[in-house]
């Protein structure tokens, strides 16, 4: 039924401050009709800052907001169209379920005859029929989620927009309810900017990724390109690269280095344009495994915690100089044994300690030289 | 619109037109944040100076958040001010102005060195703070009692609740007939041998005290009980958890949380007892041992009709009024703070 | 509690329970009892026919209900006292309501001064600030008149409904109102087809509230109100005053029908409220779970 109706939804340089603090710096971004993108971050990062500021619920303190030729940042959020699935759902708790849909068509005057057909397809796409006449406090958790989406869409927004609408949802649902969205998503062609925490979510969904961090964002691109590259230390801690190993570096050739992990020796890929000193080996667990002694990047270590995870066990390990290594494995192992894991070169990506002054792809680093060793805990939003 | 996705990740997703990944690319559009500044500053907003000038101005009141819904405001802050500060200053002034002469601070002299007229604040505080102090003590078991649900809660609350709805008068009313000589109290005490000769608790202090009491209780009550609903009663299964008996329970975590919230019960019920005004009119002393100092406001205000004495003399009570919340507050602040507010 | 107390050995726990309840009961029961007593006096009396030392009058009679009706003009002052609280409850929800949901929703600088002058109506006595306002009423000679009274009660009241509404208000979660707005609606449909129907509840609840306040509240009509313009707790401390020349019986005949409205207006406000709510901001949820 909707089409996206425009062309792209220009961000430029829109800025948040909320008294001295920036919660959005200068975030430049071009959404095309019909893509989704995902807005990616932990709490805290600007990302509802961002949200909100699209819809028009916060105003911007710099920068401006383009539908194709028309600016729109200063027109209120009740004209500029938008639909919005919010975190809690935000439903009226007096209207009925139709009451709630039709609420927005009422809003802008849509003809009875009509506002009731489309209230009834909507209903219908979200599967909702049998509880139609129900109030939210009735329903449950997923069935509210339909709800507020029906409400979202049924004006046939250009764009949707979706505040992190899975958060308060129970694993199973939360799956159940990703295919939705995809689907509704493709089905009616809307433009969707969703908003997470998930990694996960935000990887199955978006055809694009920001991800961002302290109001800045930190890459911008496809999931595989965000999950395979990430520009920095902080997106790979944020990408399940959960072991943050810092070494020095041994010998810097073409695009790898080796780092001096005690006697061991570790080669990962440079991502960084790391040329000596201390750097870190970014290793998503699932890479590491235990190997045999003529295997690439082969480091001894002692199991310290196992946990069963069905077919695989997690295993907590810590390496000769007293570094946590966190790897899966098919094998029992108990603590206390001595094992020797690796991972592939090609699947350890190496960065600078200061993720200062490297080039990152060409595209995407902002500098910004507070940065920790980023220990996103990657088991949070799996 | 089939075939407008520009999806360069496609998962196996079926598109009519396969997206071109160049095409994708080319609207990333995102350049570094550090380059961006210094290569194109200042450019980027369109749009006149002066609509911008006036957004920006927009924007830095918004962000403090000054907007247009703040007017729905106006209407109960001018009410107040007009009917609130503006007889109150307008009071303080008159104040200055004695009817009687005898320079600006004439009224505030007489007050304080008049024996008869200084003593009515020491009756009052001597009235009105065991009142508030004895409400707030005997609210905390009651409420401690009542905080859960029980059968019955709702009939214990509205019987509480009652002697909010009696009001000074009939309080005093009902206190003069059952307190007096030939009241049912004396009668029973009589009666149970536990006195001789019935106790006058009528016009004197007893009566008003009394009377404050009934009055102020379930309000002070109210209060503690809802302070108290406001503290989570899994700190106290922790503690008992932990070891502590119902004492050390409620020594040291119920009533250091609860401390905060008593302070301010104690500051209410200490205004309502301090206003203390029919009741000491018809329970209380007529030869004047419970002539509190609102009864001398009103006597000089309307009926000696020296409104100069009277807005004076209610201008010191505003005061004594406030010290005595100040001096609460102060001691409410040197407790630990995130207790009662229940912030929710 | 019951988690709390199975957490102890069975015999320590009974022993626990005790000091607390027993005291609780003790001081309600002797409350009570002298409630019973108050209340109970003023009950009797106004039946009785003549009462001097006995336990109880001499035999019981209707009359005095109809004297103290005749005697204190009781159909003007309970139509004064009517006129005066629903006046009041209606001027200060209209202006209080819209301040309450400001205060409540935004942060803006200079709350904190707006705040306490909201508060600080209801935390002076009355009788402070209606000395002089009733001195600048007789000054704009509304002093005496129905006028008078009714602004001079609105002064505390403005402020209750704004510190009742308030919890209500916070109650609503506030991406209703941006949902609504991303649905098309403006301020105006905001307010009046999701707010008000949301805050029905609380302006009811502080709507009888303040009705309640406004029938008991002596100080301040006391100051103002003239000879036509008493409500009922007023008349009624005239006729106490005065006693002597009226007979006591039918004070307390008037005295009993005043407690009487009260109790109903009391019993029908209780319905809507929990009393402990109006403090503490609690949600019924949060307070729950």
């Amino acid at each position: 039924m909707g089409a996206s109706g425009f062309e792209a939804l220009r961000l430029d340089r829109i800025t948040r401050r909320f008294g001295d603090q920036v919660a959005l710096r200068e975030l430049d971004l071009t959404i095309r009709g019909g893509e989704f993108v995902a807005l990616l971050g932990p709490s805290g990062c600007g990302k509802s800052t961002a949200l909100n500021c699209l819809a028009g619920l916060l105003p911007l303190s710099g920068g401006s907001i383009w539908l194709d030729e028309r600016r729109i940042d200063t027109v209120p959020p009740e004209r500029r169209g938008f639909g919005m699935v919010f975190q809690n759902y935000a439903l009226f708790p007096h209207l009925s379920v139709r009451a709630n849909i039709a609420f927005g068509l009422a809003m802008h005057r849509v003809p009875k005859a009509e506002a009731k057909r489309r209230v009834e397809d909507v209903i219908r796409l979200v599967q909702l029929t049998e509880h139609a006449h129900k109030h939210p406090a009735q329903l449950s958790g997923g069935q509210q989620q339909r709800v507020a989406i029906a409400r979202a869409i049924v004006l046939e927004p250009p764009l949707v927009l979706m505040d992190e609408p899975l958060s308060n949802l129970d694993a199973k649902l939360r799956l159940e309810m990703r295919t939705e969205i995809r689907r509704l998503h493709q089905r009616l062609d809307l433009t969707t900017v969703y908003v997470t925490h998930d990694q996960e979510e935000a990887l199955s969904m978006a055809d694009r990724l920001v991800v961002l961090r302290d109001g800045e964002v930190q890459q911008v691109g496809t999931p595989e390109e965000v999950y395979a590259e990430p520009v920095n230390r902080y997106v790979a801690g944020f990408m399940g690269y959960r072991n943050m190993l810092a070494f020095g570096v041994e010998s810097c050739a073409g695009g790898e280095v080796t780092l001096a992990a005690g006697s061991a020796r570790l080669t990962g890929v440079n991502r960084d344009g790391v040329r000596g000193g201390t750097a870190v080996a970014a290793i998503r667990p699932e890479d590491v495994g235990v190997v045999e002694a003529d295997a690439a990047n082969r480091v001894p270590v002692t199991v310290e915690v196992v946990e069963y995870h069905g077919r695989e066990q997690a295993v907590q390990a810590r390496l000769q100089g007293g570094e946590e290594l966190h790897f899966r494995t098919t094998r029992r192992l108990a603590p206390g044994d001595q094992v020797d894991v690796g991972a592939p070169p090609e699947r350890v990506l190496v960065f600078g300690t200061d993720d200062a002054g490297t080039g990152g792809e060409g595209r995407a680093v902002a500098p910004d030289a507070r940065t920790t060793p980023a220990r996103v805990d990657s088991g949070a939003g799996a | 619109m089939p075939g407008r996705h520009p999806h360069a990740w496609t998962r196996g997703r079926e598109h009519e037109h396969p997206p071109v990944v160049s095409e994708q690319r080319a609207h990333f559009e995102y350049v570094r944040a550090g380059k961006r500044r210094d290569g194109r500053a200042g450019s980027g907003i369109a749009g006149s100076g002066i609509m911008s000038a006036d957004r920006s101005f927009r924007h830095r009141l918004a962000e403090r958040g000054v907007d247009r819904t703040l007017l729905l405001l106006l209407p109960g802050v001018l009410f107040l001010v007009l009917l609130f500060c503006y007889p109150f200053a307008y009071g303080l002034g008159l104040s200055f102005q004695p009817q009687k002469g005898g320079g600006p601070f004439a009224n505030y002299v007489t007050f304080f060195t008049d024996p008869y007229l200084r003593g009515t604040v020491w009756i009052t505080f001597k009235l009105g703070l065991p009142a508030a102090l004895v409400n707030v003590i005997a609210s905390v078991p009651v409420a401690l009692r009542t905080r859960g649900s029980f059968r019955g809660k709702r009939l214990m609350t509205i019987l509480l609740v009652v002697p909010v709805t009696l009001g000074t008068v009939l309080t005093a009313e009902g206190l003069l007939s059952y307190l007096g000589p030939n009241g049912w109290f004396n009668k029973v005490l009589t009666a149970l041998h536990i006195v001789d000769r019935p106790v006058a608790l009528v016009h004197n202090y007893w009566g008003v005290l009394a009377s404050l009491l009934i009055t102020g209780f379930p309000f002070a009550y109210l209060l503690t009980l809802s302070y108290l609903t406001g503290i989570d009663p899994t700190l106290e299964r922790a503690a008992a958890t932990l070891g502590a008996g119902w004492w050390q329970r409620f020594r040291r975590v119920t009533l250091p949380l609860l401390a905060p919230g008593l302070a301010i019960t104690f500051c209410l019920s200490f205004v309502l007892a301090f206003s203390v005004f029919p009741s000491a009119q018809l329970v209380g002393d007529p030869r004047g041992s419970t002539h509190v100092i609102s009864i001398e406001a009103y006597h000089a205000a309307f009926q000696q009709y020296d409104y100069s004495m009277g807005s004076a003399i209610a201008m010191v009570m505003a005061a004594l009024m406030l010290v005595v919340v100040a001096l609460v507050l102060a001691w409410r602040a040197t407790f630990y703070r995130g207790a009662t507010g229940g912030k929710g | 509690m019951s988690t709390a107390e199975a957490a102890g050995p069975p015999g320590r726990r009974r022993l626990a329970a005790r000091p607390s309840t027993w005291l609780a009961w003790a001081l309600s029961a002797f409350f009570f009892v002298n409630l019973a007593g108050v209340i109970g006096v003023v009950v009797v009396d106004s039946f009785g026919t003549r009462w001097f030392t006995s336990w109880l009058p001499e035999g019981f009679t209707l009359s005095w209900y109809g004297q103290a009706w005749r005697e204190f003009g009781l159909s003007q002052v309970f139509l004064v006292t009517v006129e005066v609280s629903l006046l009041v409850v209606a001027i200060s929800a209209v202006v209080g309501v819209p301040s309450a949901y400001v205060l409540a929703r935004r942060s803006f600088p200079g709350k904190k001064i707006v705040t306490v002058l909201f508060l600080l109506p209801i935390l002076v006595p009355p009788i402070t600030y209606g000395i002089p306002l009733a001195t600048v009423l007789y000054k704009f000679h509304l002093a005496g008149t129905l006028a008078g009274v009714i602004v001079a009660n609105l002064v505390p009241s403005v402020p209750f409904v704004v510190l009742t509404m308030t919890p209500f208000i916070e109650q609503i979660d506030p991406t209703i109102e941006s949902a609504a707005r991303m649905s098309g609606a403006r301020t105006f449909s905001v307010f009046t087809r999701i707010l008000t129907p949301l805050l029905v509840p609380g302006i009811l609840a502080a709507s009888i509230l303040v009705l309640v306040r406004t029938v008991g509240m002596f100080e301040l009509t006391f100051l103002t109100a003239g000879p036509d313009s008493q409500t009922l707790v007023v008349a009624l401390y005239y006729a106490v005053f005065s006693a002597g020349i009226r007979t006591q019986q039918s004070i307390d005949a008037m005295a009993v029908l005043y407690t009487l409205s009260m109790v109903v207006l009391l019993v029908v406000a209780l319905r809507f409220v929990n009393p402990t709510q109006l403090v503490t901001r609690i949600k019924e949820e949060g307070a729950t779970r």
